[in-house]
């Protein structure tokens, strides 16, 4: 995916691969992450990319500066020993986690047996655990989140509404927040 | 070996991580770098579903939810902020990016 210097392919193959992680998720019984994995990634975010990838009409990056600079060599040179450092290490201590991946009696499905809040969720491949936990253990994150995607959009509605005259912002400070997806505001 | 365990995921994830580093350090498209940093989120992801998996504890996967949800929100900003730059700058290339140079 990175050595392809056609942005369009390198999409591609990032969805060819976004699909693969998503059908690692469904190897692991995390069925709903799969399904999300794949509508929010594969479904919006690369579609968002192809957009932009279109609209902007960029080419494969060769020419002048398509040489490898000493820098880059270097840079690249540090990013393989920061790789290979990390590889080595998964490799070395990967053995200390065989031992209980194959005594799968204590993966039973356990829904609603942990009622307290701040109790240890079992992991389940049901929808419904995992919206238990969303909605118990972990409100005040998801309500972060929520408020995470409003500034998002709102964030991107302000940047591609600025763009648009220059000297808006000094007659309409106040660009209004509309409801419209942010996905459909960046056209 | 006849099961998978967790440190084949984990190997995956290693890879795809690396795959995403790689591609951030060496690319110069922006939008590629965008899309390397979503592979290494996803990298991540998958090293957390199978840690998830295996202690048998649902805190990952949930937390696999929220990092899908700021990825969500980091490309459309990011997006954004490249349609502007490019309307500014005619370009998605990090080494025309020198307005703060002199």
């Amino acid at each position: 995916m990175i050595l392809s210097r056609n942005p369009v392919t390198a999409a591609m193959f990032m969805i060819l691969s976004l699909v693969g992680v998503a059908s690692l998720f469904v190897l692991l019984e995390a069925f709903f992450l799969a399904v999300l994995q794949v509508l929010v990634y594969a479904g919006a975010v690369m579609v968002l990319f192809l957009f932009i990838i279109m609209l902007m009409d960029v080419g494969p990056d060769s020419g002048k500066g398509a040489k490898l600079s000493k820098k880059r060599i270097l840079s690249g040179f540090i990013a393989l020993l920061g790789v290979g450092l990390l590889t080595v290490l998964t490799l070395e201590y990967s053995g200390v986690a065989t031992v209980a991946t194959d005594s799968a009696d204590h993966w039973q499905d356990v829904t609603e047996e942990t009622s307290a809040a701040g109790a240890n969720i079992v992991f389940s491949k049901s929808v419904k655990s995992f919206g238990y936990g969303l909605f118990t253990k972990y409100m005040l994150p998801l309500q972060v989140a929520g408020f995470l995607l409003l500034a998002a959009m709102v964030g991107v509605i302000v940047l591609s509404k600025k763009t648009d005259d220059v000297d808006a912002h000094n007659k309409a400070d106040g660009p209004s927040p509309g409801t419209t997806n942010p996905q459909s505001e960046e056209a | 070996m006849d099961t998978i365990g967790v440190q084949d995921f984990l190997i995956v994830s290693v890879l795809l991580f690396s795959v995403g580093f790689l591609g951030v350090v060496l690319r110069r498209n922006l939008l590629l770098v965008l899309m390397s940093l979503e592979l290494m989120l996803n990298a991540v992801n998958v090293a957390l579903v199978a840690f998830s998996r295996h202690s048998a504890n649902m805190d990952g996967s949930l937390f696999v939810f929220f990092i899908m949800t700021v990825a969500a929100a980091e490309v459309s900003v990011g997006l954004a902020l490249l349609v502007a730059l490019y309307k500014k700058r005619q370009s998605v290339f990090s080494e025309h990016l020198t307005m703060l140079k002199n």
